[in-house]
């Protein structure tokens, strides 16, 4: 049969052997995808282990001690060792003088008392931890009651550890929006960059194919991760850490779609034009290390100083971890990120509307 | 019956890349049924020449007549009818065989099934396997399924075999032998003479973006005029008169490279005694005598001075 030389008359006309090229090559992006297993643990294993980290770094402690340091070498150390001990709420360390500075410049001890006589002590501790002013207190309290200081006014506590309102709510929501961004754009941005690279754009060129089949193809695979990545995130934070869904499911899934979009027409854009990985990395890095620091992934971006909030809130990452986290952790709804999404929107169509028009397809 | 439209015809053709001239002032026809061959050297200018006709460079200036159509107006239609295989192109390692000319396969209104496809350039045995488990000569196999995809008129293959081992050419020039014998018209481009003498009808001899030459291969070796080519090489450092050979009876043309002389005659056995003779009266001794048929190679080295792989 081989040995036959088929004659083009003898070709069966392809009734049912062609399909849809929109289809073939989106699933050829998942193939690629599925069989790298690094791009698998990245996307979805990676963000998991961040969450259970982070989780369980910042979880809240009640019973929470705070760690000090006595100077043994000070005159007054037994008695102050003596009359801090017992008090629950802090951890005792015996120091010498090299040992004291070592546990304060590492941590390991938040604050060293220094019992200069009988009557007067000195604290040793950064004012910028607050670990170690929290411990300043616990000590100045503890010293304070022992030698007959009594409390002015009645206090009674009620304490709150509400969900919605513990580190994890926080940071979940940013890491979300994070892997968005990173999936989106490395994912987009080096498929397209090893393409060229490697003459297949080219090759696809000299085809009839749509060319907007092709990016096409790439922002539906985003889509298709998008849908997997945010709901192993956000199941995984709500059955390990309780981390509630107060908004709407469909303003979440549009905050989600929007953002899966506008960071694959980002990555499009950064390979509209590069002919080597290492120059789209860089362009990479560029775009995205401003917005892991400034968009309140791990902490709010309200930190920053006033003059540079306008920029901040403009960035689309900062945008995106605001509507998620709007919606998760304080059920707004439309009305009241209409913001977000305008600036979400705006990206997305100045992205893939410039990537369009200077893509290099050679 | 209409006359048929020549596969390909380009006029004054060029292109330059900054101040080097790529292509300058080429022409071509190819036949309907056809397969034709560019051969040259590294730098000759064939793949630009051959991806312009592609429609994947813009030339400078000239016409490019694929098909009866031309880039300018009928893009969409010609990218059906031809089949493009580049040289470099890098499938996707992670997608198996099969998948690739499926998808290639879905880019074209109509083409063969992919079954017969893969069966066409026997691949059956390799068609679940990924891209990156290939050898060179099944992935260059799996290039030309895909230009066949569209099922395309004019087949478009740019040096085909440079880099494959012995083997895998020969299956390679089989199958552009099946290809042909389908009426398909074919241009590829090689810098391997015996490629070009095995699989082509007619041959363009390409140097420095021109065509020097163009005929069947049979014709451009006759056009040499010689039966035989005799190569003599000299012990080196001797000192040898130039135009040694000139008054040599049966030697119709020689040429010297180093301490190698290149001498057209009509008949071996005829002047090879000859050639002895010349020698030993004037007292230099050789290391090597060789005769051969003669080839395009041949046909090159005549018409340039030069060989076609330098070094």
């Amino acid at each position: 049969m081989s040995e036959s030389s088929p004659k083009q008359s003898a070709w069966n006309p392809g009734e049912g052997g062609s399909s849809s090229p929109l289809l073939q090559l989106t699933l050829i992006r998942f193939r690629e995808f599925l069989r790298e297993p690094e791009a698998v643990f990245w996307t979805f294993i990676f963000p998991l282990l961040l969450a259970s980290g982070l989780g369980l770094a910042f979880r809240s402690r009640p019973g929470d001690v705070a760690k000090v340091g006595v100077l043994t070498t000070a005159p007054g150390a037994e008695s102050v060792r003596a009359a801090l001990t017992g008090d629950s709420t802090l951890q005792i360390v015996s120091l010498d003088d090299s040992a004291a500075v070592t546990a304060l410049r590492i941590g390991t001890v938040a604050l060293v008392v220094v019992a200069t006589d009988s009557e007067r002590v000195e604290y040793r501790y950064d004012r910028a931890r607050t670990e170690a002013r929290t411990a300043r207190l616990l000590v100045d309290q503890a010293l304070q009651r022992k030698r007959g200081r009594t409390d002015a006014v009645q206090v009674s506590e009620s304490i709150v550890s509400e969900r919605g309102s513990r580190y994890i709510d926080f940071v979940l929501p940013g890491l979300l929006a994070m892997n968005l961004m990173g999936s989106g754009m490395w994912g987009i941005g080096f498929s397209i960059v090893d393409a060229r690279k490697k003459k297949l754009l080219k090759r696809f060129v000299a085809t009839p194919m749509r060319r907007h089949h092709y990016l096409a193809s790439f922002l539906l695979m985003r889509l298709g991760l998008m849908v997997i990545e945010v709901t192993v995130i956000t199941v995984f934070g709500y059955f390990a850490f309780g981390v509630p869904m107060r908004g709407s499911l469909v303003t979440f899934g549009v905050a989600c779609l929007l953002g899966a979009l506008v960071f694959g027409s980002l990555g499009l854009l950064v390979a509209s034009r590069a002919r080597t990985i290492e120059a789209a990395s860089g362009l990479m890095n560029l775009l995205m290390l401003p917005m892991w620091v400034a968009s309140g992934v791990f902490f709010s971006a309200g930190n920053f100083p006033d003059a540079v909030q306008p920029v901040i809130q403009a960035l689309p990452l900062t945008a995106v971890v605001d509507a998620v986290r709007g919606i998760m952790i304080q059920g707004l709804g439309w009305a009241a990120l209409a913001l977000e999404f305008a600036i979400i929107a705006t990206w997305l169509v100045l992205s893939f509307g410039i990537a369009l028009r200077i893509f290099r397809w050679r | 019956m209409p006359v048929a439209p020549l596969a390909l015809e380009v006029h004054a053709l060029r292109k330059t890349f900054g101040n080097v001239v790529a292509v300058d002032g080429l022409d071509l026809e190819v036949q309907a049924g056809e397969c034709f061959g560019l051969l040259g050297p590294n730098g000759a200018g064939k793949t630009t020449t051959i991806e312009i006709c592609e429609g994947l460079q813009e030339p400078d200036s000239g016409d490019v007549l694929i098909l009866g159509q031309r880039w300018s107006s009928d893009e969409r239609a010609l990218r059906e009818r031809l089949g493009v295989q580049l040289q470099e192109t890098q499938f996707s390692e992670k997608v198996t065989v099969e998948e690739t000319i499926t998808l290639f396969r879905s880019f074209f209104r109509r083409g063969p099934v992919v079954d017969e496809i893969i069966r066409l350039v026997q691949l059956d045995e390799k068609r679940g396997a990924r891209v990156g488990t290939l050898s060179g000569g099944q992935k260059q196999r799996l290039s030309v399924a895909c230009a066949l995809a569209g099922d395309p008129e004019l087949l478009f293959l740019d040096e085909p075999t440079t880099g494959l081992d012995p083997q895998s050419r020969r299956q390679l020039w089989d199958l552009v032998e099946r290809l042909r014998a389908s009426g398909r018209s074919i241009v590829l481009t090689t810098h391997y003479m015996d490629e070009a003498e095995r699989l082509c009808d007619r041959v363009a001899i390409v140097d420095h973006g021109k065509v020097i030459a163009i005929d069947t291969p049979r014709g451009l070796i006759r056009a040499l005029g010689a039966e035989q080519v005799v190569e003599v090489e000299l012990a080196e450092g001797a000192a040898v008169p130039s135009g040694l050979f000139d008054t040599t009876a049966g030697v119709l043309g020689s040429r010297i490279d180093g301490p190698l002389w290149t001498l057209q005659v009509s008949a071996a056995h005829e002047a090879v005694p000859a050639v002895l003779r010349t020698l030993e009266s004037a007292q230099l001794s050789l290391t090597e005598l060789r005769t051969h048929t003669p080839t395009l190679e041949d046909v090159f080295v005549s018409l340039t001075g030069r060989h076609l792989r330098e070094q």
